[in-house]
């Protein structure tokens, strides 16, 4: 890995040289990916008479609950300079497992627990091994991914319908708001966790830990910041979110099977990178990757409504992007030494 | 040879395993072991092993080069299943399926197009210096929606003799695909090893930039490392094709990354960079698929192959961790563990960039 590329302040020579005099360079992938969301949005509600409705807006958040989900876990750990591909895969185990217990006539929300808990006991322990041992993190995780779908198709083949009443009704729940738009239960889920994870990184001293851990570990480690402790935490809060996201995803599918969410940890990882975090860690926001969930959507609901366009086209789109903003990335944090 | 004793170890015990526990789908518990003769070619599950692992040796052996230099290569299932879908699309359109010139160009212009991906992600490594995982990633997200693109999102399947001798074709009673794969490994052990090329190539993988100040032009090799990993996972993806009949863009080399850098890492390559090792990449192939066929002939569902990689994947880490053999073998005393107390990096420096 490279030198670390900190958010260093630019200096005030820089300053006047710089186009962005007043907005530090930090802000600058955020406000672009700001601006594209809403250049798309604008041109899509231009183009098609039923899209700059804010149920449409709206519904890019229900559609995306649990990548939402799934992407803020995310950038916890990418904050601190690691990855995790085990994601998609601990979300799919948490469906499967939901269906299964909910099936045999366990409580939901018993079962809820039972899942949280094996996503954050995953994560715990990916966590433990990638700092104690100190093997790569991009290892661990493929390990854990490899274990989680493993685990699934141990359980079971085959796909799983939820019908329990209790269940259906919780997941076909959904909340009003005024002017006649709706959100579900599930959306709303999903925001307060983005909620939480903001006052987390932002206001606690694990969230200060965290950026401090991603800008430079060894700097932190002398600073006497609980290193250990803050990687191991960040794993964890990304299999609860996982976990959490699976619980949205078996909401929005009621099904679960092994083979769902597929490829989700290279849509978060998208989404993340999109929203503004750099990958090698110590800068970004939570805020960002909500922005990289909703150019995701963007993009879905773009081509749905254009309609002739094959969904294969989000995934080149989404991968042109990803390559748009790393190179924006190179350009704003360039290492002030070369 | 004896970091090549583990993995070997570990092939061996699988296929004991076989003896004694493959027995309940068969008569005789050495059924597992039988390689018959048919037709002038040899069948048997000894024998599957190696058509089956032949993609996954040529990407490992693309891998390998990528992973000495430092990097890591995420897109090469992507360019398996572009490759795939190039040859057939190509193939498909042909007037004639079995028309040897129409089949030899079709296969030229997925590897060319595979070349071309590999010279992409190369680019985007040495000359923007995009971290490797970053760089990949974004033709691993884009790579499968390019095969679909080229395959209008069906299965295109070919009927064409020629193409199909790639993947089920055999030579003097072996798989064709096993020559080729054999043939790749011996080509790079030859050109790497009794050239200066594997040398400049570890020290690039063990400091870029002092290898750079020593003369070594490190950006053209870590680029030509990229660009043979997407070469090596071109000529798989034909053999998967080949092998199927057709391409299907979804599907074809899903996870092969992952089985990749798996058989790269049990070979003894560090993920650090420098040293790397082919033979033990070979090794770790095989072991990959070995585990794969036990668990095929045993009767249990295919998909938790997984689970099982997952254990091994976590076993050869550990085992090759410094810091996990220090805390739990307490290996060389206490000098070495005190070494390497002070956080990560710092202990892998000593050991990369010495040429073999």
């Amino acid at each position: 890995m490279s030198a670390p590329e900190l958010a260093t302040r630019p200096t005030p020579f820089q300053r006047v040289r710089r186009p962005f005099q007043r907005i530090p360079a930090k802000y600058v992938p955020l406000l672009a990916t700001l601006s594209l969301f809403l250049t798309m949005f604008t041109v899509g509600s231009v183009h098609y008479p039923n899209f700059g409705t804010g149920q449409v807006f709206l519904n890019l958040f229900v559609d995306n609950e649990f990548l939402l989900v799934v992407a803020v876990g995310m950038t916890f750990v990418i904050l601190t300079g690691g990855i995790d591909l085990s994601v998609g895969s601990v979300v799919s185990l948490s469906t499967l497992v939901l269906a299964e217990l909910v099936q045999h006539g366990w409580s939901p929300f018993l079962a809820f627990a039972v899942v949280l808990l094996i996503g954050s006991t995953l994560g715990f322990a990916m966590g433990c091994i990638i700092h104690y041992f100190e093997i790569q993190p991009f290892i661990v995780t493929l390990a854990g991914l490899f274990l989680a779908r493993g685990l699934c198709y141990a359980i079971t083949v085959n796909s799983y319908p939820i019908t329990q009443s209790t269940y259906v009704s919780l997941a076909e729940q959904s909340i009003n708001l005024p002017g006649g738009f709706y959100i579900t239960a599930g959306t709303a889920v999903a925001l307060v966790a983005v909620v939480i994870a903001i006052y987390v990184l932002h206001f606690t001293r694990l969230g200060r830990s965290v950026y401090a851990v991603g800008g430079n570990q060894q700097s932190a480690l002398l600073m006497g910041l609980p290193v250990a402790r803050t990687k191991i935490a960040v794993y964890t809060i990304s299999g609860f979110c996982a976990a959490l996201g699976g619980i949205l995803l078996s909401f929005y599918m009621l099904s679960g099977s092994g083979s769902l969410a597929v490829g989700m940890e290279l849509d978060a990882i998208a989404a993340v990178v999109i929203g503004g975090t750099l990958l090698s860690g110590g800068t970004g926001y939570v805020f960002g990757s909500v922005l990289g969930v909703l150019v995701l959507g963007v993009i879905q609901t773009l081509i749905n409504f254009q309609g002739t366009l094959s969904s294969w086209w989000t995934r080149i789109v989404i991968g042109l992007l990803l390559f748009a903003f790393i190179l924006l990335q190179r350009l704003v944090f360039r290492d002030p030494k070369k | 040879m004896r970091r090549l004793m583990w993995p070997l170890l570990g092939i061996v015990g699988l296929l004991v395993s076989d003896l004694f526990f493959n027995h309940a789908s068969f008569n005789m518990s050495t059924e597992f072991f039988r390689v018959s003769m048919l037709h002038g070619h040899l069948f048997g599950n000894l024998i599957d092993i190696l058509i089956y692992g032949s993609p996954i040796m040529l990407i490992a052996l693309g891998m390998t080069m990528v992973i000495a230099t430092g990097g890591i290569d995420l897109s090469v299932g992507a360019i398996v299943a572009i490759s795939g879908a190039t040859a057939c699309l190509l193939i498909s359109h042909l007037h004639n399926q079995n028309s040897g010139s129409g089949v030899l160009i079709a296969i030229a212009a997925a590897l060319a197009v595979s070349l071309v991906l590999g010279l992409w992600n190369g680019i985007l490594v040495a000359v923007f210096g995009i971290q490797p995982i970053v760089a990949t990633l974004i033709l691993m997200v884009a790579g499968r929606g390019i095969a679909e693109l080229i395959t209008s999102g069906a299965i295109i399947t070919v009927n064409s003799s020629p193409f199909s001798l790639l993947g089920n074709g055999y030579w003097l009673t072996l798989p064709i695909c096993v020559f080729i794969a054999v043939a790749m490994f011996a080509l790079t052990a030859f050109a790497s090893r009794r050239s200066a090329l594997g040398m400049l190539i570890e020290a690039v993988g063990g400091n870029r930039e002092a290898s750079r100040l020593a003369g070594v032009r490190a950006r053209n090799l870590v680029v030509l490392a990229y660009v043979f990993s997407g070469f090596c996972s071109g000529i798989a993806g034909l053999i998967i094709a080949s092998g199927i009949h057709g391409a299907d863009g979804n599907n074809a080399g899903l996870y092969s990354e992952l089985d990749a850098i798996l058989a790269v890492v049990i070979g003894g390559t560090a993920l650090a960079g420098g040293r790397y090792f082919l033979g033990g990449t070979l090794v770790g192939a095989l072991l990959i698929q070995t585990l794969a066929t036990t668990i095929y002939s045993t009767g249990v569902p295919a998909e938790t192959t997984l689970l099982f990689k997952a254990i091994v994947v976590m076993i050869v880490c550990l085992i090759q961790s410094p810091a996990f053999r220090a805390k739990v073998f307490h290996l060389r005393g206490r000098r070495r563990s005190f070494r390497e107390s002070p956080p990560p990096e710092v202990p892998q420096e000593p050991h990369v960039g010495v040429p073999a």
